[in-house]
């Protein structure tokens, strides 16, 4: 089993140690590159302050200020024609940057564009919910709710979605362990029996090819034979391994000459 | 009016059957397992095909019944959220004595390969297991031979269900 490491900083770390790895980067292009782009980029900086802006993979990434969040895509929907929101939720950058990404990805059905609409908050900061212009917005803020603790103002209903309303941390986040911190690992067991049960039921088993050292019941050990059941935690006898005295291949018969014509 | 009259000594048998509590109880236990209709996850659709005219459970008296008071079996075939167990956990307590459990596919019964914070590693943290059944998913007959080894469980039980080992490891 793999040894649990703290993932504070897996992202201040690079992935690759060899000195001829080249990051791979995908190219960004101008916003002025594309007509429709520019235009609509041209429509949001009037309203508010654009942070950077740049097309990438054919698609537009705009940042903007998090407290603008709301007017910018309020500006996208109603005056660039993007109808859906596809996808929206965060990215865990606090190792890195210090705070989370949210972003936005909205699709143009009319003129075939799609593009993201991209903030930074910092830990601890809310953003304004963007329910009122799509329907779609309302589990995905529910669910960055859930999994990183981003809180959306003025959303309908700002509720834990996926974990239990009583569950504590934010899976998320890169420093969230997989196998659950200490709260996790015992969450159904306090739950259900109290706290007082966690002795009698015992930690989770997370290594699933785990072998008890002094298990004669449910393990065979090969090669030290000891009766069902045995105790050999105090020591096992010492069982020599015995090997079968007729050898199938006797090599040091002499050889036995198959082709007649050497 | 005639009357039927039998002379038990000389037709083939005395109309009697000398038997234990024990066997008879069992004998009725074991042949009505009603299992809760309970699925959590892809091993449900192998325990509703178990169900169904194909492998046909009715055949052992296995009828599936939608409410826990009428279940005899807790068959938990699926994985097992941790925002789940306590509803799993309660549905197991809603059930009458004598109940059993069997924990279907790898899910179930360790976890599985949801290795993560968020799956309970094993339903046997939660109720007591009687047959864990390997597998990922189990087909219908290894469900089916699960369902056999409960029954062959159940008749080398005590009717009485305070002498069963099981009964006192019970946590609560």
């Amino acid at each position: 089993m793999r040894k649990y490491v703290p993932k504070d900083n897996v992202q201040g770390k690079a992935y690759y140690t060899d000195r001829f790895h080249v990051t791979p980067s995908v190219p960004k292009e101008n916003v002025a590159s594309d007509e429709i782009f520019a235009k609509q980029l041209a429509a949001v900086e009037a309203k508010m302050e654009v942070l950077s802006a740049h097309i990438q993979l054919g698609q537009m990434v705009i940042e903007v200020k998090a407290e603008d969040n709301y007017k910018a895509i309020e500006t996208l929907k109603n005056e660039c024609d993007y109808a859906m929101l596809s996808e929206m939720s965060a990215v865990d950058y606090l190792a890195k940057d210090g705070n989370f990404e949210v972003f936005y990805q909205l699709l143009n059905l009319k003129e075939r564009k799609r593009m993201r609409l991209v903030c930074r908050v910092e830990q601890g900061q809310a953003v304004e919910t963007v329910v009122p212009l799509y329907k779609s917005a309302n589990f995905a803020e529910r669910e960055m709710f859930d999994m990183f603790g981003i809180v959306a103002n003025n959303h309908p209903f700002m509720k834990r979605i996926l974990m239990p309303d009583d569950w504590e941390g934010y899976p998320l986040l890169k420093t969230y362990p997989l196998h659950g911190d200490e709260f996790a690992s015992w969450y159904e067991v306090d739950k259900i029996f109290g706290k007082d049960a966690r002795e009698a039921i015992g930690p989770e088993i997370r290594d699933q090819a785990e072998i008890e050292r002094y298990d004669t019941k449910r393990f065979s050990r090969v090669g030290h034979e000891v009766p069902f059941g045995a105790d050999i935690s105090e020591g096992e006898p010492e069982t020599p391994i015995e090997y079968s005295k007729t050898l199938l291949v006797d090599y040091t018969k002499g050889t036995k000459q198959l082709d007649k014509r050497k | 009016m005639a009357q039927h009259q039998v002379n038990y000594a000389s037709s083939a048998g005395l109309p009697i059957a000398l038997t234990t509590v024990d066997h008879l109880v069992n004998w009725g236990r074991s042949n009505s397992l009603w299992p809760l209709t309970y699925g959590l996850a892809c091993c449900a659709i192998e325990m509703m095909a178990s169900g169904g005219s194909r492998f046909d459970f009715d055949r052992y008296g296995t009828i599936f019944r939608a409410s826990p008071r009428q279940s005899d079996v807790m068959i938990l075939a699926g994985t097992l959220s941790k925002k789940h167990a306590e509803f799993a956990r309660r549905l197991y307590d809603q059930m009458t004595e004598p109940k059993w459990v069997i924990s279907m596919g790898s899910c179930a019964n360790t976890g599985g390969m949801f290795n993560t914070y968020a799956t309970v590693q094993g339903v046997d943290r939660i109720v007591p297991v009687d047959i864990y059944l390997p597998g990922c998913a189990p087909r219908p007959e290894t469900l089916q031979y699960a369902m056999m080894m409960l029954q062959k469980k159940i008749r080398r039980e005590s009717a009485n269900m305070k002498n069963n080992t099981k009964q006192n490891l019970r946590l609560i």
